[in-house]
């Protein structure tokens, strides 16, 4: 690959055009947005702005999914957790910036305090005011409950779908407690009616212009580190242990410790997409932990296709997209809707969208490869390119199903790989 | 016999699981540089005692010894696998989804930490290790074909290169030619032979034909125990061992 050696391992062609395209959606939108006049067949309007904000958010959830999932093979249940609590973090700096605005016009403690009688802002709220300090704990946050929580979990062997089993209990019980009024985090109401975020009117134009197109970098910056990661011998590692994680034992790597990595880093990209979304949307409250959250991003990312980049971006967008196009025209039907593309994907197209086109390329490749050697000029064909042709067909289909790259069960310590629709 | 002149001294090991006792008082010395072969039937614990050595079964009782003084019962089998004991198992385990030459270079001694793995670039030395092993493991012209694409017994052999790779003082190998051709099996007889020469090695093994090849000491498991121990001629002419494993 003459291509391959322009760009660090994993930083492929299509890695850029991706991260090109978010790019220049984060310039484009917010002048078709702000710039063009309201009447023009190009005017962007604000609803479409923070919706499409918001599937960037998602989409970036995704992602993260997708680096622990479908390069590493944990599959997550709980994604939603470290989501909300970015979020949360977020939430807690709105709050803050709102002073004296808020009805009881209290200019330290939030209204949701003032009206539990509250007469002191708990310590966990300090340094939320500052807004560096709140970014600060929208990584630290979801990093520091994914590593304590993952060093218990990969260190005792849990594989499969126990660990599958208890992220989903994680995202429960952080549901359960983040609804009591006294964890002071606003319970079932949770937080809104921002005001400012660094001292811009949430409402306005072109803070969220500003907001969209922060998504957009952040997502963009996101599909760079998953490319990096993946591209890096750690990420050769992430699939070894995927695929055979005691082979990787027993050569002498800590998979305990490749696993903890990623679900770390995964949870704070997380965190950060839900840290953006808070203030497109206006509000975080505790149904954003519910179950059926991170079962939904499950569900975008084996649509979308895992184990690729691009699939998880877009899963995200096509099944919001349609969540949003059912829920206003055929309201009832949505949930069937989506328990069917699921169950239409895993029968049909278990790598996703984006996969199964990657296996249909590569199908054709060699197809071509196999026309070409039969037409005899087979001086022509590089000695690896041989290997290919001179093998049988079903030699052929072999090396094609190994392109896969997707987890194709194998028996070993743990199970197999749970599938999502366990 | 003096443990400090062993690879490998395992004393009086049992383990049970759940009462069914699976090493029985087993005993087994191997000297450095030694090539072993274990038959026994099926249940003998040939497996559990991989197990035992490699870290992932403790022993109830027992004294298991690498290298002379490292005692194997204290450490896992991350450790175990870096102080240069490597694992072939029973059924082939290759990373399916990446190329040969990947698969050699995850198994490539040195650092084991996340951290450097991030930001490894392949090296010189490491390319020509790979060549190296490669050309010892028949295994050049496949080595940017994944290996999910390679024949049954070629991933016997990958998983023998990736050992390798590591640089071991002891192999482990369990049955390597299972599932194999005739002109693979004498093929494979001859790899571990070569790396016999500068290893030592233990060979869990079915196939009597392959045993008599490889032409060493032989050690019959029978019910977590030696049943008998010597030269493939002494071992097979013992009834007992006839009685419960080569049969009449």
């Amino acid at each position: 690959m003459i291509t391959g050696r322009f760009f660090a391992n994993g930083v492929t062609p299509r890695v850029l055009i991706t991260m090109a395209v978010l790019i220049a959606l984060a310039a484009l939108v917010p002048i078709l947005h702000l710039a063009v006049p309201r009447g023009s067949a190009f005017h962007v309007p604000a609803y479409a702005v923070a919706l499409f904000g918001k599937y960037l958010c998602y989409a970036l959830l995704a992602l993260a999914l997708d680096l622990v999932w479908g390069y590493c093979g944990i599959l997550s249940l709980g994604h939603g957790a470290f989501f909300a609590l970015g979020g949360y973090a977020m939430g807690m700096y709105l709050m803050r910036q709102i002073g004296s605005r808020g009805v009881y016009g209290n200019p330290i403690l939030p209204d949701f305090m003032v009206f539990l009688n509250w007469k002191e802002l708990p310590w966990y709220w300090y340094g939320f005011d500052q807004f560096w300090f709140a970014m600060l704990m929208v990584l630290a946050v979801p990093g520091l409950l994914a590593f304590v929580f993952g060093w218990f979990a990969f260190r005792s062997r849990v594989t499969g779908v126990y660990l599958s089993i208890i992220t989903q209990a994680l995202t429960y019980a952080l549901l359960l407690a983040f609804f009591r009024n006294d964890m002071g985090f606003g319970g079932n109401n949770g937080l809104t009616d921002f005001k400012d975020i660094l001292g811009f009117s949430v409402q306005a134009g072109s803070t969220r212009a500003a907001l969209f197109s922060a998504s957009a970098i952040a997502l963009s910056l996101g599909v760079l580190f998953v490319a990096l990661v993946t591209g890096s011998k750690y990420g050769k590692l992430m699939v070894a242990v995927r695929d055979a994680e005691s082979r990787t034992r027993f050569i002498g790597w800590r998979p305990e410790n490749i696993k903890l990595f990623a679900f770390t880093a995964s949870a704070m990209m997380a965190g950060i997409a839900g840290a953006l979304y808070v203030p497109q949307v206006g509000i975080i409250n505790p149904g954003e932990f519910a179950p059926a959250n991170s079962i939904e991003v499950v569900v975008w990312t084996a649509v979308g296709g895992r184990a690729t980049i691009v699939g998880p971006i877009v899963g995200a967008l096509l099944i919001n997209g349609a969540k949003s196009w059912f829920t206003a025209a055929l309201p009832e039907i949505w949930l069937f809707a989506l328990g069917g593309i699921f169950i239409a994907t895993t029968l049909f197209l278990p790598r996703g969208i984006v996969g199964t086109l990657d296996d249909w390329r590569a199908g054709r490749k060699a197809k071509s490869a196999a026309r070409i050697a039969e037409e005899g000029d087979r001086g022509e064909i590089d000695p690896s390119q041989e290997q290919h042709v001179v093998a049988g067909p079903k030699e052929r289909a072999a090396v094609l199903d190994g392109r896969r790259g997707g987890p194709e069960p194998q028996p070993r310590r743990g199970g197999p790989e749970p599938q999502p629709a366990e | 016999m003096s443990r400090k002149n062993t690879i490998l001294y395992l004393d009086g090991v049992s383990v049970s699981f759940d009462g069914f006792k699976a090493i029985n008082d087993l005993s087994l010395v191997l000297d450095r540089g030694e090539m072993r072969a274990i038959i026994g039937p099926n249940g003998a614990g040939k497996t559990t005692m991989m197990d035992i050595i490699t870290g992932k079964t403790r022993p109830d009782q027992g004294e298991v010894y690498f290298d002379g003084d490292i005692d194997l019962t204290r450490h896992d089998e991350a450790d175990i696998a870096m102080m240069g004991i490597g694992r072939k198992f029973q059924k082939p385990t290759v990373f399916e989804s990446q190329t040969v030459e990947d698969n050699i270079l995850l198994s490539l001694q040195g650092s084991r930490s996340i951290f450097p793995a991030l930001f490894n670039r392949v090296t010189k030395e490491n390319r020509e290790r790979i060549d190296e092993i490669l050309e010892t493991i028949r295994l050049v012209a496949r080595r940017r074909d994944l290996a999910s694409g390679l024949s049954h017994g070629q991933k016997q052999w990958l998983e023998i290169g990736m050992l390798l790779a590591q640089d071991p003082k002891l192999l482990l190998v369990d049955e390597p030619v299972a599932g194999m051709t005739d002109a693979e099996t004498e093929e494979t007889a001859r790899l571990l032979k070569d790396i016999a020469r500068n290893h030592s090695v233990v060979v869990v093994e079915h196939d009597m034909h392959f045993v008599r090849e490889l032409g060493v000491k032989v050690t019959c498991l029978h019910e977590g125990s030696v049943l008998s121990e010597g030269p493939l001629d002494f071992v097979s002419a013992d009834e007992r061992v006839i009685e419960v494993y080569l049969g009449r």
